[in-house]
């Protein structure tokens, strides 16, 4: 009897279901979106969705014909939050694609969500380098519309050797992050003949650095640092404030633009290298910068740029799949096949999904840009490294036989 | 002792509601709930602690994450815990949980009040440190990622199976700690927590006391990070952060100290509101926020302190017994 009521139960349940899907399967394409706009990482959280819904409200909320389902979800910055988010938006809100994580941490809790759940993950910002590198098989639903950490310092060390550095010291914040983008430039600046001297690795969130300056060696001439959050406010004004007048080449989000408005006159001249600066002097990059503020009222950095070009990418994408969403290995060949002219430059997925793309050194200057009327810090592109590569001038099957970047890895040869 | 029966009767019923309600009410709800009784183990070993033994550890979130980072560890790196040996890992997570326990009880126990929860807090940050910069074994900021559950004929990776198995450990834990809290042993703990000196005069040795309450506390403690680890198929310092540790503490004030089933109660309604409601509404935290003031400000004994006051007021056996141990306890 019990049994009978059950199935009737069940029964009217899995119509009831059916219903529900029918009715939502009309050309919808629903995008579950992981960021965190609460905790620590709130702001930047929020210049992660702002960018991407800024694309999606200029194209009346559409990508590639298909309306859009936009649906947020808040990690508050911890991976295991965001693991919980992501299996919500698959489960119950049954999305086609779920996009963002900001940690690297985040990026690589994520991924497998991906593989088991047989779901696309689109990582927007996260920038984990072995993602796209050694772990890259184990998820096949996966792809990269932003940057592996150590892609744009790579360049930086190939620039540093050239413009006749020849001895550095490397301050990075310690963890994954810090690694990998003080690995790239170590590999490439030695490669090319040049000495990292010494390594520090601070404690992320650092604020004083007073026990850390006065142990840098005297005879380096420059100082390679990757700083993030409160850490890339404070670092160079007590570095300066000592006294260190050595010239400072930077990770590019140490100088970002979300950082760079609450910084004083002390980093002018500063070199930092990036995938993106608000300062890239094109027409598509000026009518980005332009609406951005409008709208949000600060310049974008690429937290922002970074997710309206995913929403770009997007659009094209379902355009091509004839406006429609074509299961996520599908979907994924179609991201592959399109070269992108995003607002950060030309586009595209390399063969490990990762992107090639320029890369770009900047250097701090306080100037006026696109028209508006203030002096204001810009981060002034001084030179660009066309489609570069996550695996830089090495060829990838050279690149991933040595481990991923590390703390001990490269070694370092030349410190005492 | 009839109204004793009748409590665990009412626990009981709620279980088995939950256990036959849940698998039905779609797979996110089943996810939450699992995290929530995973959990919920931790905040009763806190519990243990702050409501039985009057010692407010703030430091439990390091026997938590011994247990899930051995987990992972010994998943990934030595494929062990994968089939039925998921069993011996539970037993190696409680055992390292209560070991880790016994160490850190050296130095903790010594203490008292305030100076308890900063040594407590001093040495659950150690284990966060060590998690966090042993990059060859924890993995250090990116943490561990595990490559499914178990399978020992009973497929893990099912999320509802997984919901029995946690749901199995959690309703065996409060069974365990409800009995230990009800024994002698535990009824001297709860002369501790009332008047250590009295104890003492009276010949118990209160150090040895709180010292195994402390062991027993970090065994659970393990198993909770065993079952995590499970739940979310990976860790990271994270998991062993202080806030991981204050939550569990504010889990138990919230409930109701004192009372297990507080603990349980607190632990679903901070998961309900900080993963269900954060899905609704962007404001959730002012609900959060909202809920804590409000308890503190008029429900000092937690909400279980709300149902005695409502059992007090129309009931005629209750006499305000449980009320008044409640509110006589030094926090």
């Amino acid at each position: 009897m019990t049994n009978k009521l059950q199935r009737v139960l069940m029964g009217s349940c899995l119509a009831l279901g059916l219903g529900l899907t029918t009715q939502a399967n009309a050309e919808e394409l629903r995008i579950g979106y992981i960021s965190p706009v609460t905790g620590i990482f709130a702001q930047v959280g929020k210049d992660m969705v702002d960018g991407f819904q800024m694309y999606l409200d200029e194209h009346g909320g559409k990508l590639g014909g298909m309306d859009v389902k936009f649906i947020v979800e808040d990690d508050q910055g911890k991976p295991d939050a965001g693991v919980t988010k992501a299996k919500k938006l698959i489960l119950q809100d049954k999305v086609h694609m779920f996009i963002g994580g900001l940690l690297a941490s985040t990026g690589y809790a994520l991924a497998p969500i991906s593989t088991s759940e047989k779901t696309l993950y689109i990582s927007s910002v996260s920038s984990a380098d072995d993602l796209t590198q050694r772990q890259l098989s184990k998820y096949p639903y996966f792809l990269r519309t932003s940057w592996t950490s150590s892609l744009p310092h790579q360049p930086l060390g190939q620039w540093a050797c050239d413009n006749g550095f020849k001895k550095v010291i490397v301050i990075a914040a310690d963890y994954a992050f810090g690694y990998e983008t003080a690995g790239g430039f170590q590999k490439v600046f030695e490669d090319c003949g040049g000495k990292v001297v010494q390594k520090i690795w601070p404690p992320l969130g650092t604020k004083d650095f007073g026990p850390y300056i006065p142990t840098f060696k005297a005879d380096a001439d420059a100082i390679f640092t990757t700083m993030v959050g409160p850490m890339a406010l404070q670092f160079p004004k007590q570095l300066r404030g000592a006294g260190v007048k050595l010239p400072i080449l930077g990770s590019g989000v140490s100088y970002d633009e979300f950082v760079l408005p609450f910084m004083g006159d002390e980093v002018i001249g500063d070199v930092s290298a990036l995938h993106y600066s608000a300062a890239i002097d094109t027409p598509k990059n000026q009518a980005f910068v332009k609406a951005y503020r409008a709208k949000f009222g600060k310049v974008p950095g690429y937290y922002s740029e970074n997710n309206y070009t995913t929403a770009m990418w997007l659009d094209e994408a379902i355009k091509k799949a004839g406006g429609k969403y074509p299961g996520p290995e599908e979907f994924i060949k179609i991201m592959a096949s399109i070269k992108l002219d995003a607002p950060r430059g030309p586009v595209e997925l390399d063969e490990n999904r990762n992107p090639i793309e320029n890369v770009y050194i900047k250097k701090v200057e306080k100037k006026k840009m696109f028209g508006y009327d203030k002096d204001e810090l810009w981060n002034t592109v001084i030179k660009t490294y066309p489609k570069v590569s996550q695996f830089w001038t090495y060829g990838k099957e050279k690149f991933l036989a040595q481990p991923v970047y590390d703390r001990d890895f490269p070694p370092c040869k030349n410190c005492e | 002792m009839a109204n004793q029966q009748f409590k665990i009767l009412i626990v009981a019923a709620t279980l088995a509601t939950l256990v036959l309600i849940v698998p039905h009410s779609g797979s996110f709800v089943v996810l939450l709930a699992t995290r929530a009784m995973a959990f919920a183990i931790l905040a009763m070993s806190v519990d243990l602690l702050l409501g039985f033994t009057g010692l407010s550890s703030m430091g439990q979130a390091a026997y938590f994450g011994v247990g899930a980072y051995l987990t992972a560890v010994l998943a990934t790196k030595f494929h062990f815990g994968l089939g039925w040996d998921f069993w011996i890992v539970v037993i190696l997570g409680i055992l390292l949980g209560a070991a880790l326990a016994a160490l850190f009880g050296l130095f903790a126990i010594r203490a008292g009040g305030v100076y308890f929860l900063m040594i407590t807090l001093a040495l659950g940050q150690c284990v966060w440190g060590l998690a966090y910069r042993w990059n060859s074994l924890t993995g250090g900021d990116n943490g561990i990622n595990m490559s499914g559950r178990p399978n020992f004929g009973l497929d893990l990776g099912n999320e509802v199976t997984f919901f029995y198995l946690v749901f199995a450990f959690f309703a065996v834990s409060m069974a365990l700690m409800y009995v230990l809290v009800r024994s002698p042993f535990g009824q001297s703990l709860a002369g501790i927590r009332e008047r250590e000196l009295r104890m003492q005069i009276l010949g118990y040795n209160t150090w040895l006391h709180k010292y195994i309450a402390f062991i027993i506390a970090g065994g659970f403690g393990g198993l909770a990070g065993v079952l995590w680890a499970q739940t979310n198929g990976h860790v990271s310092p994270e998991t062993v952060v202080l806030t991981t540790s204050v939550d569990s503490l504010l889990m138990v004030v919230l409930g109701g100290s004192g009372t297990l089933v507080g603990a349980a109660i607190g632990t679903a309604i901070v998961f309900g509101l900080r993963e269900y409601l954060s899905t609704l509404v962007p404001w959730w935290q002012y609900v959060l926020g909202g809920v804590y003031v409000l308890t503190i400000l008029y429900l000092p004994m937690g909400l279980m302190g709300l149902l005695s006051g409502v059992r007090q007021r129309f009931g005629s056996q209750g006499k305000g017994e449980g009320l008044k141990k409640l509110a006589t306890k030094p926090s």
